[in-house]
């Protein structure tokens, strides 16, 4: 049986660190990418309240699946970024040794598994993790973040439908961002919440605010807690917004200008950096030398994956089979 | 030695590995209630029911493979895997390399297929070929009660993903098996008949055709040798030339269609390594690129049936230097 230590939480200053080290990661990312010096990523720009909050609630051995917009995920359960970021760059020193890129990019070690790039195909494995740790009587649970696309995936009817079947320990983190790639969302479901949806098959959830840090992190911490005791699915949604395109370089020239302002005016990094300011937490000369340990950590990371060698040749056929 | 169906070896198999090591589960669309002497055996928990659900039957298995169980599934007919591709194809065969070796997919998914039943063809359609095609998969496909005993066996210890082809015909045909850990190694072909003329190459249940045109050419003395590949990824390479290079002559038979089939896949083996030693060009007889028809005659028209198989061989021998 194996004992899950809650991690304690450090504050939402600390949230706010790792908000800041994904958005700052992102962008450099981006850049590299515009300056044709790294290949194509998607980012999770406007959504780093989700990862930086749900993480918070999750243990050291609670496992972790993720997808194409991982990157988030990976920083705020405390990834090298120098890892993520050469295996972004498809370079040796990856985490998968640069066989990945950027869009399923796994860490054993750090219970980030199985992560896949087709929208959905985490929702199909996260029940056999489940499955697995039920089988092995631990505590631990298995998180899945996935987006209102995936949602939209047959297969997301499947797994809740199992999950809940077979009451497994899973917590399924919907990041409703409002874009499937290049479509809104509301131009393939009628629902606003994908919360519904899994209410109609038998799984608890609740939607909440997604560009919150606290009220994710307080959210994911019951949903840790009830499936903890109650060895059942929930579901969480964070509603959410993604603020750049789906893949860089994205011009959003499809974006409504006015959603897309309303929503930057709901920064998830803003809110929490004025609150903290207003609350006397975090001083502003503090916020700005914590942005300058960030800046420098991710110069750090790219240089360090700019350098790195590629893979050798005959890493091509190794790791097929086992 | 037992004489039990080959559905039966196969149950036996799941049962012995399911003692042997408690990693083993098996799910599936009726897999509890068919199989109730397992769920008798081993509890509900090792023995499950799933939805009608292919997609999440085998991405559960992919999952709980990379995470310490060893899930043997039951995805009834190979057109139903179409529904799993993704999981199969794209995680338990891809997540391996993509993490750079984090994960192994320790899986077995069967799938029967094949004429024999009149169902018709989104219940009849050997698609085996398309996982030949697919990295990080195997993929096996016997013709003896004794292989679908120990080929189970193998698959079920395999660290990889292993789809398991149970040709429908052959199911409920009694055949011998050895007692106790029958294991039959993945990627070894098997010769079961011996000859020096011809060389006829096959797997599942064109094997016993191949084996009964074998026995007519006796007569207008002519030897043929018969290779049953038994696994189809890997390929016994060396078994198929082995026998090549000693009679000269190929014919390749499979139920599947011909296009990009397991057997061109072999004859282009043959012309890759044996094409000196040649003595008339490999053909192939297959099934029609058509979707197998339900209606009996028809059905069994698909499959390459001794007299087709007979004939190849007589061609093959009227040819060549």
């Amino acid at each position: 049986m194996t004992t899950v230590e809650p991690v304690v939480d450090r504050s939402v200053t600390q949230a706010l660190e790792t908000m800041l080290l994904i958005r700052t990661f992102e962008e450099k990312s981006a850049e590299l990418q515009a300056a044709g010096k790294s290949p194509t990523m998607c980012t999770s720009v406007g959504q780093e309240a989700s990862a930086a909050g749900v993480m918070r609630a999750l243990g050291e051995h609670d496992l972790i699946l993720t997808n194409h917009r991982s990157a988030g995920h990976l920083l705020a359960r405390g990834a090298d970024p120098n890892r993520v970021m050469a295996e972004i760059h498809g370079k040796s020193t990856g985490y998968c040794g640069g066989k990945s890129g950027s869009l399923h990019i796994s860490v054993k070690e750090l219970g980030v598994i199985l992560t896949s790039t087709i929208v959905g195909g985490e929702l199909s494995l996260v029940t056999g993790v489940g499955l697995s740790l039920q089988m092995q009587e631990s505590d631990a649970i298995a998180a899945v973040f996935f987006g209102d696309g995936a949602a939209t995936e047959g297969i997301f009817h499947e797994s809740v439908n199992l999950a809940a079947v077979w009451e497994l320990p899973i917590l399924y983190v919907c990041e409703n961002n409002q874009w499937q790639a290049y479509v809104h969302r509301k131009e393939t479901m009628l629902a606003d919440h994908i919360s519904d949806w899994s209410k109609a098959l038998g799984v608890a959830s609740r939607t909440v605010d997604g560009n919150d840090v606290e009220a994710v992190a307080a959210a994911a911490r019951e949903a840790v807690a009830y499936i903890r005791e109650h060895r059942k699915p929930f579901l969480l949604e964070t509603y959410t917004y993604r603020l750049r395109g789906h893949m860089e370089p994205d011009d959003q020239a499809y974006v409504d200008r006015n959603e897309l302002s309303a929503w930057r005016s709901r920064d998830p990094i803003t809110i929490a950096e004025r609150r903290l300011l207003t609350d006397g937490v975090l001083t502003s000369i503090e916020l700005a030398a914590m942005k300058e340990t960030v800046r420098k950590k991710v110069e750090a990371a790219a240089e360090f994956a700019l350098a790195s060698p590629y893979p050798n040749f005959d890493q091509l056929t190794t790791d097929v089979y086992a | 030695m037992n004489t039990i169906t080959p559905d039966q070896a196969m149950t036996d198999a799941l049962a012995e590995e399911m003692r042997r090591d408690p990693r083993v589960i098996t799910f599936g669309e009726g897999t509890a209630t068919k199989q109730y002497m397992l769920a008798q055996e081993f509890g509900k928990k090792r023995v499950r029911n799933t939805p009608l659900a292919e997609g999440i039957i085998a991405g559960t298995a992919a999952g709980a493979a990379a995470t310490g169980l060893r899930p043997v599934i039951d995805l009834l007919f190979a057109p139903f895997m179409t529904f799993a591709m993704e999981e199969l194809v794209n995680s338990a065969g891809k997540l391996r390399f993509i993490s750079g070796g984090q994960f192994s997919f320790p899986l077995v998914a069967i799938a029967r297929t094949g004429s024999g039943w009149a169902v018709g063809a989104q219940h009849n359609h050997n698609i085996e070929a398309w996982f030949v095609h697919a990295p990080g998969v195997k993929v096996v496909m016997p013709s003896t009660a004794a292989d679908f005993k120990g080929l189970m066996k193998s698959a079920i210890r395999d660290e990889n993903p292993v789809m398991f082809f149970a040709d429908i015909g052959l199911l409920h045909s009694p055949g011998e098996v050895p007692d106790g850990d029958h294991v039959v190694p993945i990627g070894k072909a098997a010769l079961r008949r011996e000859g020096s003329d011809v060389t006829l190459i096959s797997y599942g249940k064109t094997v016993h055709k191949c084996l009964e045109a074998a026995g007519t050419l006796v007569a207008e003395g002519i030897s043929t040798e018969v290779v049953d590949l038994r696994s189809l990824k890997p390929l016994d390479e060396a078994g198929v030339l082995s026998s090549v290079l000693k009679t000269g002559r190929a014919v390749v038979v499979h139920e599947a269609a011909g296009a990009c089939g397991v057997g061109a896949e072999v004859a282009a083996l043959i012309a890759e390594k044996a094409f000196d030693k040649l003595k008339a060009p490999v053909v192939r007889v297959t099934g029609p690129d058509a979707p197998p028809a339900a209606s009996f005659p028809l059905e069994q028209a698909y499959v390459p049936q001794p007299d087709r198989i007979a004939e190849a061989v007589r061609r093959q021998l009227a040819v060549g230097r």
